[in-house]
């Protein structure tokens, strides 16, 4: 009987709502290809990070107070009073560094197996709006402890908006709502923070999603598998997301969440790099801490500003470092998507492009002496090369055909025998003594461990060519 | 459907016409959005003159206070600061004050109405952190040819003890002066000029 009515009940709501298409076109008949690998984790983590920032910044509201006299003590009141407060914060502020982690990660998976080329060009500009709505969420929820970290990275921050000519000082004046941060910049920068920064995000995720459903995942082979299909229309190559990738990630979710864990009980400050020590003394409008750094995940574009020496120009550079990843699509002319059949040009200055930008974010964390400066300038010259000059060297670049399916990738047990035999290259058996009996220990072997190094070295040049 | 079909022009024009219509007042509305973003007549209030005490200002140190939630410094020079801001002029990249911020009174060499005495908003005119008092000479972390100044610890921009910029760093000009005018000898006022223009 029961079970009767559930399904009249259950009946009344589809005949209703596009529930079953909607799942089935989003999830139990959304083709992935097979070959996703480590880099395919990120999306969804980035969606369970997104969904960690929402359920603890709801929470963290109920006790934080939005006023310049009242901010600073109310985070200590979370910390120390509300029960569980100290989680649920150390939860915010660590999902913030780990949203970026996730985020720059998913972006760098588009940069090796081209996920931004035709025809997902529309993924990609939306992802890059994602990560400008991240990232001003991020600089205005750092404002909101009212510590001196936050105090003066905010000045230093809409200070940029004065640098554009003529509108600047107007501009910047009408951000703060003052003369100077104060009241009630913290309190706009709630409304913004709270609420309409996150609206923006959640409809930026969802055209994020819609528009990748429409053209589907690219994959490691950078092979689109709607182009060989069984006799009932699916992808060959393809299987269903759903539950095929939902249990997948599920693992993917529980190692992030040992590192997440991690974090948040043993290291909740990173040693200053998630929650800066500066950052527990109140705001101070009258003294800049004698060493001022915006959390790390800003730090190369931060460098990039400093590398300039002209303050307008510096905004450009710093503005424009994130516009030539929205032109991405267009700036590569290459006919292959993934670097596996990319010419060892692309290879090379990836390698030269990430470099520089952990580069960069090394140095926008140290103080900036003239070395520092040189080195930041160097390294955003690389930057700016990667993406400028891409148009030139795509071109030029020998690709390697193309398979019409997927491959197969060796699996770690297909590799076991290979490490097998690269391990007894590398050590020899030496007879010794002792009380009378023969052992033998396995020595490190200096003519194999060089050989076995001349191999690899081979093998990344040749892989490079 | 009436018999006489469709007037094209006439549904054309209307279109057009409430299209119009809806960015009008959109355009209207959103004066009042955008403006509340202003600072409040409150805020504005708020920009009243300060005064300092300096009666107690040793040679060669800095005085803080604040004006408009901005730091304002005092600082009183020695003639030995003054011979080196006479000179060491090179380095600078607006040594006469032309492109930068400061009332008439204070638009000299030394950039104050009393050599000895120079008053200055704290913040730098890069993005406006505050700088850091650094009156030593050729210290380690600022080189050799560091004759005494203000170090900002953001971008690294260098001014002299007169708040004059060095060239080739971030800051485009010299540190602001603000209008300001001595009551005694003292006693400044800052906020309020010595005649009228600069108030």
């Amino acid at each position: 009987m029961k079970s009767k009515y559930l399904n009249e009940c259950g009946s009344w709501f589809l005949d209703r709502f596009p529930m079953t298409k909607l799942w089935n076109e989003h999830m139990a008949q959304y083709y992935a290809p097979k070959n996703f690998n480590f880099w395919y984790f990120f999306g969804s983590l980035a969606l369970l990070v997104l969904v960690n920032q929402f359920i603890t910044g709801i929470l963290l509201t109920m006790n934080y107070k939005p006023d310049a006299g009242l901010a600073f003590d109310s985070v200590e009141y979370i910390m120390r009073e509300v029960p569980w407060g100290w989680l649920v914060r150390y939860m915010h502020s660590t999902g913030a560094s780990a949203f970026f982690i996730v985020v720059y990660l998913h972006m760098f998976r588009g940069l090796i197996y081209g996920s931004y080329k035709q025809p997902r060009e529309l993924i990609w500009i939306f992802g890059m709006l994602i990560f400008l709505a991240l990232m001003a969420e991020a600089f205005m929820g750092y404002l909101l402890p009212w510590g001196q970290m936050s105090y003066w990275g905010a000045q230093v921050i809409i200070s940029l908006f004065s640098a554009i000519p003529i509108i600047g000082d107007d501009l910047s004046l009408w951000v703060r709502g003052d003369y100077v941060i104060s009241d009630a910049t913290l309190n706009r920068f709630f409304a913004f923070h709270v609420i309409a920064i996150p609206l923006i995000l959640i409809m930026l995720v969802f055209l994020h999603i819609i528009a990748l459903h429409e053209v589907g995942s690219n994959n490691p082979d950078g092979i689109e598998i709607k182009e060989s299909k069984d006799p009932w229309g699916h992808p060959v190559d393809g299987i269903p997301f759903h539950p095929y990738y939902t249990v997948k990630d599920i693992v993917g979710v529980a190692v992030f969440l040992f590192f997440f864990a991690t974090v948040i009980f043993y290291m909740p400050e990173m040693g200053g790099y998630f929650l800066e020590h500066a950052n527990f003394i109140p705001a101070d409008p009258l003294a800049t801490p004698e060493h001022i750094a915006p959390v790390w995940y800003f730090t190369p574009f931060y460098a990039i500003l400093r590398a300039v020496p002209d303050k307008f120009a510096g905004v450009i550079a710093m503005g424009g470092a994130i516009v030539v990843l929205f032109l991405l699509p267009w700036l590569d002319r290459s006919p292959v998507k993934s670097i596996r059949y990319r010419g060892g040009i692309y290879k090379k200055a990836l390698a030269l492009f990430v470099i520089s930008f952990l580069g960069l974010g090394y140095l926008g964390m140290q103080a900036p002496t003239a070395g520092a400066t040189m080195a930041a300038r160097v390294f955003t010259a690389i930057y700016f090369g990667f993406f400028l000059l891409m148009p030139v060297y795509t071109r030029w670049e020998k690709t390697k055909p193309v398979p019409d399916r997927l491959t197969e990738q060796p699996t770690l047990e297909d590799r076991i025998p290979g490490l097998k035999k690269a391990m007894s290259k590398m050590t020899k058996d030496v007879p010794v003594e002792e009380n009378g009996h023969t052992v033998i220990h396995k020595r490190p072997n200096p003519a194999g461990i060089a050989n076995v190094g001349v191999n690899i070295a081979k093998k990344v040049k040749g892989s490079l060519d | 459907m009436s018999e006489q079909g469709v007037d094209n022009s006439k549904r054309q024009f209307l279109t057009t016409a409430l299209t119009v219509v809806g960015a009008v007042g959109t355009g209207y509305i959103a004066v009042p959005f955008l403006s509340q973003m202003q600072p409040s007549t409150k805020a504005k209030a708020a920009g009243a003159p300060v005064e300092i005490d300096i009666s107690k200002i040793e040679p060669g140190q800095l005085i803080r206070a604040a004006w408009r939630g901005k730091p304002v410094w005092v600082l009183s020079r020695t003639p030995a600061v003054l011979e080196i801001l006479a000179t060491d002029t090179a380095k600078l990249a607006d040594p006469n004050s032309l492109e930068s911020n400061q009332p008439e009174s204070s638009q000299n060499e030394f950039r104050s109405i009393k050599p000895e005495l120079f008053v200055a908003v704290g913040l730098c005119t890069h993005l406006g952190c505050s700088p850091t008092f650094r009156p030593e000479t050729a210290p380690n972390d600022l080189g050799p040819d560091w004759k005494g100044g203000f170090f900002c610890p953001c971008h690294g921009s260098g001014f002299d003890l007169a708040g004059r910029v060095v060239k080739g760093v971030p800051a485009p000009t010299n540190l602001d002066v603000p209008p300001h005018r001595y009551i005694t000898d003292t006693r400044i006022m800052v906020g309020e000029g010595s005649t009228e223009a600069e108030a």
